[in-house]
């Protein structure tokens, strides 16, 4: 489905992402995890061209996304981002239509509330405008624009960065849901391991622009995947069992 | 009040005039600027360079940079040809276009890098082409602010379009020019108050159409443009609609005998059924070359002046040789008819009060010499640049202590309220006799004399139906006359308008 050969991104001396190869299968959920700075958002976006490999490729569907028209190759692949960057000026529901629009093809209204649906949205909502929505509703919206186009890759960016715990839990489950329910292949960036754990059926690990740990989220949790993995996994898990103590101990 | 109002309601074809010229001008402006800002946010050189020149052209004074067109579109020619316009609708739209750029320019662009970047990416992701970007996302989120800029640059070219009178361009800074010059002040206000209130209209026009844009109202910003596109098209169908094909077009330069006689010639034409249109308060060097391109079809022009200035001669051949030479001049360089003079001078002459020559024992310049370095004197704003002082300057070898210019109004303000001890001023001129001035005389014949000559354009010259009529005007103008005439204009009590001067002085020489 997609294969990165080699792809690095440069800027003078300081190498953003070195020199990666990885294979992702259809239908997987893959998490890139890292800390800021690791590289993990512009190995994404080199897959629909935001940012383009100083060196090697990406292969989507077996052709290099280099060789393919920018925008024709957007709209076959859904993006979700932190900024969610919905159109100010354009009501909910064309914001949701915009993809198929930029093809040509116009979406009915009963496919606009099924998106909307799909993400846990009223159908109604298609009339408002984007500023009169909270910013999970807003990034509800992003993930229906995303998928209106039925993509076969969904890339996500810090897509819940910006939005309350709760929020982003919820907006996660329908996320994964939506993942198995539509088949899709989703590559979500996050910085949270414990988002990537609960997640994703793949995990990889970034640092100084190189994949560093590439495993289930079981055997992280069983202690693979080295260091850097261990000590991302080691911040919620210490949470965790701070809390199962509290828990234990009773009000202080 | 009356006279006012009078003048005000007068003003509907210089308004029309107006107004298509500042439309014409913020739309090159618009036509301009706004590719160059889409091209400007894609290159920040282009930006800087773009938004550089549009700041340097801000700095030209407004009426510097409408002058400025004249030699440049003059250059021009060599590669347009002979047709290319050099005064009037072109410079002036050019000018104000340039003008209207910076505040267009910088709003687009400055809206363009404020558009908020997760939108940008957003349009980016989804799979935009940069034009699906440019239309769907960029220019809707930026027309508010493009339009809070069109707005500012309306403002200002309704402004600085009554400026366009002094190259030829019929505006509403035809009242305010010829009401300075013959201190008129209601015209004065009425030219005012008719460019302020269309600037107020428009102002407000253009703000609703901003909000509209803003608050993605299609009512406001539509019935914004409706009211603005209706202004236009009216302005522009009195302009064009009406218009005779066989007006004969009369110029006048910025003064009160410019004034009058340029109306005394459109009377005994209209009187012969002629069509006739006035290019009032045209600069001295733009007259003549209206004259030869035949943009304006007859002027009042002064021997001396065409002799400096055009053929470009400093001798002094004496009065009837510098006429007759002139006058093959034209016929040969430009085709121009100098039908005749009218038989007044308007020369440069020193003048004094009264009073303060016998104090001071002065006669002749030859005396003026001794006194002069404990002097001010005062001149026209080109006199100190004129051959003419230059010929005094060395004949006497005089130097004064101080150098001022007024604008030929004042200067005999200046006089009698002693901020100069000596000026520059013209034969003709009624306040001579008024102001009780006496004009030094000129032993060395450093002067040189200038009569009024009348031209009729090449396009006109062998219009023996046209010249028949103008015919009776050659020799019958004295300077008592003309002096006469001039300072029922210029005086301050019961002053008349041009038009009513130039028919007493019709009367008064028994035409």
């Amino acid at each position: 489905m997609l294969k990165f050969e080699g792809a690095s991104r440069r800027y003078g001396d300081v190498i953003a992402v070195g020199s990666v190869d990885l294979e992702i299968a259809k239908g997987s959920f893959v998490a890139l995890v890292g800390a800021s700075g690791s590289g993990k958002s512009t190995l994404l976006k080199m897959v629909n061209t935001l940012k383009v490999p100083s060196a090697g490729k990406v292969l989507f569907a077996g052709d290099d996304v280099a060789a393919q028209p920018p925008a024709a190759l957007r709209r076959r692949i859904g993006y979700v981002f932190q900024g969610i960057g919905l159109f100010p000026h354009l009501r909910v529901g064309e914001n949701v239509a915009i993809g198929p629009r930029l093809a040509g093809e116009t979406l009915s209204a009963e496919r606009i509330t099924e998106l909307l649906e799909l993400v846990e949205l009223e159908g109604e909502m298609a009339d408002r405008m984007p500023d009169e929505l909270s910013g999970g509703q807003r990034q509800r919206v992003g993930v229906a624009r995303a998928l209106a186009i039925e993509p076969e890759l969904l890339l996500m960016d810090e897509p819940f960065g910006a939005l309350d715990p709760i929020t982003r839990d919820a907006l996660g489950e329908t996320v994964r849901e939506l993942h198995e329910r539509l088949g899709l292949t989703t590559i979500m960036v996050t910085h949270d391991m414990a988002e990537a754990l609960l997640l994703a059926d793949r995990v990889l690990v970034m640092e100084a622009g190189a994949i560093v740990a590439d495993e289930t989220p079981h055997a992280l949790l069983a202690g693979k995947g080295g260091d850097t993995a261990q000590g991302l996994v080691a911040v919620p898990r210490e949470q965790a069992e701070k809390l199962a103590a509290m828990e234990a101990s009773g009000p202080k | 009040m009356s006279e006012f109002l009078d003048i005000l309601f007068g003003l509907g074809d210089k308004l029309t005039a107006h107004i298509v010229l500042a439309a014409s001008a913020i739309g090159l402006g618009i036509a301009v600027a706004l590719p160059l800002a889409v091209w400007a946010s894609r290159s920040r050189n282009v930006a800087r360079v773009a938004l550089g020149f549009a700041s340097l052209v801000q700095t030209i004074p407004a009426l510097a940079l409408l002058a400025l067109f004249f030699p440049i579109l003059l250059s021009l020619r060599a590669v347009f040809g002979e047709g290319l316009p050099t005064l009037g609708f072109l410079p002036a739209l050019l000018a104000l276009a340039l003008y209207a750029l910076l505040p267009i320019l910088r709003n687009a662009v400055t809206a363009q890098a404020n558009l908020d970047p997760g939108v940008l990416e957003a349009a980016d992701g989804v799979g935009m082409t940069s034009w699906q970007k440019l239309h769907l996302v960029e220019t809707p989120l930026s027309a508010p602010f493009i339009m809070a800029g069109i707005r500012t640059a309306s403002v200002w070219t309704i402004g600085a379009a009554t400026l366009s009178t002094t190259i030829g361009q019929p505006s509403l800074g035809d009242p305010i020019f010829a009401g300075l010059q013959t201190q008129n002040w209601a015209l004065v206000l009425a030219g005012c108050f008719a460019s302020a209130a269309l600037a107020l209209i428009a102002d407000n026009l253009l703000g609703l159409i901003e909000r509209g844009l803003a608050r993605r109202s299609k009512i406001m910003w539509g019935s914004g443009l409706i009211a603005v596109a209706a202004g236009i098209i009216a302005a522009l169908s009195v302009q064009f609609g009406g218009e005779e094909e066989d007006t004969i077009i009369i110029a006048s330069k910025q003064f009160s005998e410019q004034y009058i006689l340029a109306q005394l010639i459109g009377s005994r034409l209209e009187a012969a059924g002629y069509a006739v249109e006035y290019r009032d308060g045209l600069g001295s060097a733009v007259v003549h070359n209206a004259v030869a391109s035949s943009a304006i079809d007859i002027s009042v022009d002064y021997t001396g002046t065409i002799w400096t200035n055009n053929l470009k001669r400093t001798d002094n051949p004496g009065r009837e040789a510098m006429y007759q030479t002139i006058k093959e001049w034209e016929a040969e360089e430009n085709g121009v008819l100098v039908l005749g003079r009218l038989g007044f001078e308007n020369a440069y002459a020193f003048a004094m009060r009264e009073d303060r020559a016998a104090e001071l024992g002065l006669i002749s310049l030859e005396d003026l010499v001794r006194v002069a370095p404990q002097l001010t004197v005062g001149g026209d704003p080109e006199f100190f640049e004129r051959p003419e002082w230059i010929a005094v300057r060395d004949a006497y070898g005089m130097r004064f202590g101080q150098t001022r210019n007024f604008s030929p109004t004042f200067m005999y303000n200046a006089l009698t309220s002693g901020e100069a001890d000596v000026i520059s001023a013209y034969t003709s001129d009624g306040r001579i006799a008024a102001d009780r001035l006496v004009v030094l005389e000129d032993p060395r014949e450093a002067l040189p004399s200038y009569d009024a000559m009348l031209m009729i354009s090449p396009r006109r010259a062998n219009d023996a139906a046209l010249i028949a009529v103008l015919e009776p005007l050659i020799g019958a103008i004295s300077v008592d006359a003309m002096r006469e005439a001039n300072f029922a204009v210029d005086r301050q009590e019961g002053k008349l308008s041009p038009k009513e001067a130039a028919e007493q002085l019709a009367d008064n020489i028994g035409l």
